[in-house]
């Protein structure tokens, strides 16, 4: 049901020409996930995505939209190469689909390997109700050390290439340099 | 928007218990779902919808660029330094064992701490993200 919306809102983002009604449209594709994935228990993951893909980048994607326009200019022909080397892809990627064990399986690799040992002892070594916290948090935290590295990197690249080059007008230009050294790492910028 | 009367008046009701679900799924994050991204995520939806409203002037007011700057690299210091400080003490790396006598109290202290780093950078990048967009158009 949630997927069937799914892909109705994909062939949806396609086929407009709109943009505003495609950024839109985006936030609701990010809403229906956020469903799907409360629907397979993934609260924390639903949670995230309702946050940033439903909300977050709408809002980014729509002040993008004010500093252009609102709808496609280039024509939208369908052409055969990148059409075939999708639907190969597509077909070949579905046909692996069918090796996968069952959603739920118990016995599937990925509920035998670590799982179990994180179940059993988190309660004990970490003490945290949510083993998902403690899993994320804890046990992994060198992983999530890196995702934070990540999104630091991502900040500081997004202000290199937009924060700073505001075309300033000469008055605002001697002010910010009187201010620059209280800026810190801002004057790394322009 | 200043002269949408009712998206300001349902805004200023709106922001506060906003602002206050982020610090709940940010310190709660142990016992239900969330943690620091999403209470990040959630802290800077409130301070994009307050500029998306007031207008993103008003909202630099609140949180200046120049201190959500500063507060992109200091979450990620708070998570790296709990490592630091997780050796200093004589564990591994990140081993939040070692921060108080026993176990799963130092284990508690070190999830706390890095999921406050978590959410301090994410909110700081998403609105330092917001203010590059959003400056640009005016």
């Amino acid at each position: 049901m949630l997927l069937g919306f799914l892909a109705v809102t994909a062939i949806a983002i396609v086929r407009l020409h709109n943009l505003f009604a495609v950024v839109m449209l985006g936030g609701i594709y990010s809403l229906i996930s956020a469903g799907i994935f409360v629907e397979l228990d993934a609260v924390d993951v639903a949670f995230t995505e309702a946050a940033v893909g439903a909300g977050i980048s709408t809002i980014v994607l729509l002040g993008t939209l004010a500093l252009t326009k609102e709808t496609e200019t280039t024509p939208k022909k369908i052409k055969p190469m990148p059409f075939l080397v999708v639907l190969v892809t597509g077909s070949a990627l579905i046909y692996g689909t069918f090796d996968m064990p069952v959603l739920g399986d118990p016995t599937a690799p990925v509920h035998q390997h670590v799982a179990p040992r994180y179940i059993e002892a988190s309660g004990r070594e970490v003490g945290v109700p949510n083993i998902v916290t403690s899993v994320l948090a804890s046990y992994r935290g060198y992983d999530t050390l890196g995702e934070v590295t990540v999104i630091f990197t991502a900040g500081i690249g997004v202000l290199m290439l937009l924060g700073g080059r505001r075309p300033r007008k000469a008055g605002e230009k001697a002010e910010a340099a009187k201010k620059k050294p209280a800026r810190g790492a801002g004057g790394k910028s322009p | 928007m200043k002269h949408h009367r009712i998206l300001r008046v349902a805004a200023k009701l709106l922001i506060p218990p906003i602002l206050l679900f982020a610090l709940y799924v940010q310190f709660h994050g142990d016992f239900g779902p969330g943690g620091g991204f999403q209470a990040g995520v959630i802290f800077a939806a409130a301070i994009i919808l307050y500029a998306l409203i007031f207008g993103v002037e008003r909202a630099r007011q609140v949180v200046p660029p120049s201190v959500a700057l500063f507060l992109v690299a200091a979450g990620l210091l708070l998570y790296a330094g709990v490592g630091v400080a997780s050796i200093l003490l004589g564990g591994n790396y990140l081993d939040y064992s070692v921060l108080a006598h026993e176990q799963t109290h130092g284990q508690h202290i070190g999830i706390l701490l890095i999921e406050l780093g978590v959410g301090v950078t994410v909110a700081a990048v998403m609105i330092t993200i917001f203010y590059g967009f959003a400056g640009r158009g005016s």
